[in-house]
């Protein structure tokens, strides 16, 4: 019926060439310019003829006097975002999920997946605002009590975790939405057998209900593995100030600060570098696990 | 299944009810407080007297954002970057989605292409090198900047790729012998089936251009030039508000301030809320689309 597969396949390549020319300008020239991370780069040069140096910056980048503490907070934030995005979306899909009442389920679910659509540009000024130590609604509610206004946004104790309930606030109605649409395929004949051997309310949740959503909670908990490094750059720039860079600065915003600021494009390049090479071997690690154990395949 | 319900059970439904309430309620407020800032008179907010209503209601720090001329200018440069950004996005979107939802057997080069996509989702050049790349190309001060850079949103064309996959291949077995190309069969076979994937990744696309803040940051070198976002990072984050030191005490002049950051964060944020409510059935059916896909 097809006389010439070549000439059948030509509209499918003509399709792709837009994409595929904007994909190799702006994703894959990148990737070349990555020796940048072996040079010494200097602009007015250029790529080809700037000074080859070998491992210099990343032995730089070691010496650098901050690389450990921002490296620790990378992954504690990143990690405790993670095990919060889990911990209570999952608790409150659990709970949402024994609501009969479908309007009320719908509204809550429309309610706390608004913040998710908002900008960390916006949920940064509303959080600075309701933050201030000296105005902000969170610190009068604390002075009712009795506490002394903590300065969540400025005390590098506080920061991290008020980086971690942020996020996890953002994320709140994304991530609940994900568990409960589990929850809802869950066999209901399942839970009728359940009734029938005499189980209860509780003993349903807890042989029925969690077995049901375990796969998808292992499976998410595996992919987010890759974000292992990922700690936030958006939230974590709009949020931050020197003062809490012991606690606060992670290498995205490093990068940034060392790249664009200080223009040291070698150097940034070099630890934007070793982020990309450690985060692509948790990304293919997390896929392979999530394979192996969930079936799972992105495409 | 009107059966009876316990005591425990009803307690627990009950407690149920106000916990979920309550929660949903934490998660707004800080939307609702910042509101009641922005329309509060600005010794109200100062004082500390706002909180979920409006004391002294004005609408005097809108006025005054809204006749601030660079205001309004990001607010515009912002528009154009969502239509032109939708437009070059949602094209290139399915333009590769629908040859890479062929079979190998209908498109050799198929698995090709797909790595070639998927492997800029798992690895890319960084920070850096892209934005030499941006600078090189001359594009700084230009929209094009924030466009091409993400012109192929390539999680979006996976989740379409995976919805056109799904439809029935012989409604296109059909056409084909109609005498129907592919581009016919692309145009009247599978957008109008797949209206309600593209809707969703409409949705996603318009919110993350009209969220975008850092690219018009490290691309535009002239503010005129900022969307929305990138002006209210600069005026509303950027500059050190509350921040600066533990005994900042704020002047008279940074107070005033407050009602007026918070009413530029509302109207930055209006657009999104606007829409909301009408896409809402939408993105969740999207999500368990794009998540739950075995």
């Amino acid at each position: 019926m097809i006389n010439n597969k070549r000439l059948r396949e030509l509209p499918l390549h003509l399709m792709l060439l837009p994409g595929v020319l904007c994909t190799l300008v702006f994703s894959y020239v990148p990737m070349a310019g990555i020796v940048m991370a072996f040079q010494k780069f200097v602009p007015v040069k250029g790529i080809f003829k700037s000074e080859f140096v070998g491992l210099e910056n990343f032995k730089y980048m070691l010496s650098l006097p901050n690389i450990y503490s921002v490296l620790w907070n990378t992954v504690f934030i990143a990690v405790m975002k993670i095990i919060a995005g889990m911990v209570f979306p999952i608790i409150f899909a659990l709970l949402l999920n024994e609501v009969a009442n479908d309007f009320f389920k719908r509204s809550v679910q429309t309610i706390i997946y608004l913040p998710f659509f908002l900008s960390w540009v916006i949920l940064g000024g509303i959080l600075i605002d309701i933050l201030s130590p000296s105005s902000g609604i969170v610190n009068q509610f604390l002075s009712y009590l009795g506490i002394e206004p903590i300065y969540f946004l400025g005390d590098s104790k506080w920061f991290p975790f008020t980086l971690i309930i942020s996020d996890t606030w953002k994320n709140f109605g994304y991530n609940t939405v994900i568990y409960l649409a589990a929850l809802t395929g869950i066999d209901p004949t399942l839970y009728e057998a359940a009734i029938v051997d005499g189980a209860g309310r509780w003993k349903q949740t807890l042989h029925v209900t969690i077995p049901g959503i375990m796969s998808i909670v292992i499976l998410m908990a595996v992919l987010s593995l890759g974000n292992v490094l990922n700690a936030g750059f958006e939230q974590v720039y709009n949020l931050y100030s020197p003062q809490v860079y012991s606690t606060g600065d992670i290498i995205d915003t490093l990068v940034y600060r060392i790249g664009l600021v200080d223009t040291q494009f070698s150097l940034a390049t070099a630890i934007g570098l070793f982020k990309s090479i450690v985060s692509f071997g948790l990304i293919v690690l997390s896929n392979r696990l999530a394979n192996k154990y969930a079936g799972y395949r992105v495409f | 299944m009107a059966k009876h319900v316990s005591v425990s059970r009803r307690i627990f439904i009950f407690f149920n009810y106000i916990f979920l309430g309550v929660t949903a309620f934490i998660c707004i407020l800080p939307m609702i407080n910042v509101l009641a800032v922005s329309l509060s008179s600005s010794s109200a907010a100062a004082a500390g007297y706002v909180k979920l209503w409006p004391v002294d209601f004005t609408l005097d720090s809108y006025k005054y954002a809204l006749s601030k001329p660079e205001f309004v200018r990001a607010f515009i440069v912002s528009l154009k970057r969502v239509a032109l950004g939708y437009v070059i996005n949602i094209l290139l979107c399915i333009l590769v989605a629908y040859p890479l939802s062929k079979s190998k057997k209908m498109f050799k080069w198929r698995n090709f292409y797909a790595w070639f996509f998927i492997i800029t989702m798992l690895f890319n050049g960084g920070l850096i090198p892209t934005y030499m790349v941006v600078r090189y190309l001359g594009l700084r001060d230009n929209i094009l900047a924030l466009i091409l850079p993400g012109a192929v949103p390539v999680y979006f064309m996976i989740l379409l790729m995976n919805f056109f996959r799904e439809l029935p291949q012989e409604i296109e077995e059909a056409a084909y012998i109609d005498g129907a190309d592919y581009w016919t069969s692309l145009w009247k076979i599978y957008i109008p089936l797949s209206k309600p994937a593209l809707a969703t990744v409409t949705l996603f696309i318009v919110v993350g251009h009209w969220n975008s803040w850092f690219d018009g940051l490290i691309y535009m070198n002239s503010m005129e030039n900022y969307p929305l976002q990138s002006y209210l990072q600069t005026t509303v984050i950027g500059v050190d508000f509350n921040r600066a030191s533990l005994s900042n005490l704020a002047s008279l002049a940074e107070v005033s301030d407050r009602t007026f950051k918070a009413a530029q964060v509302f109207v930055g944020s209006l657009p999104i809320l606007i829409v909301y409510p009408f896409l809402q059935p939408f993105f969740i059916k999207g999500l368990v689309l794009g998540s739950v896909k075995g």
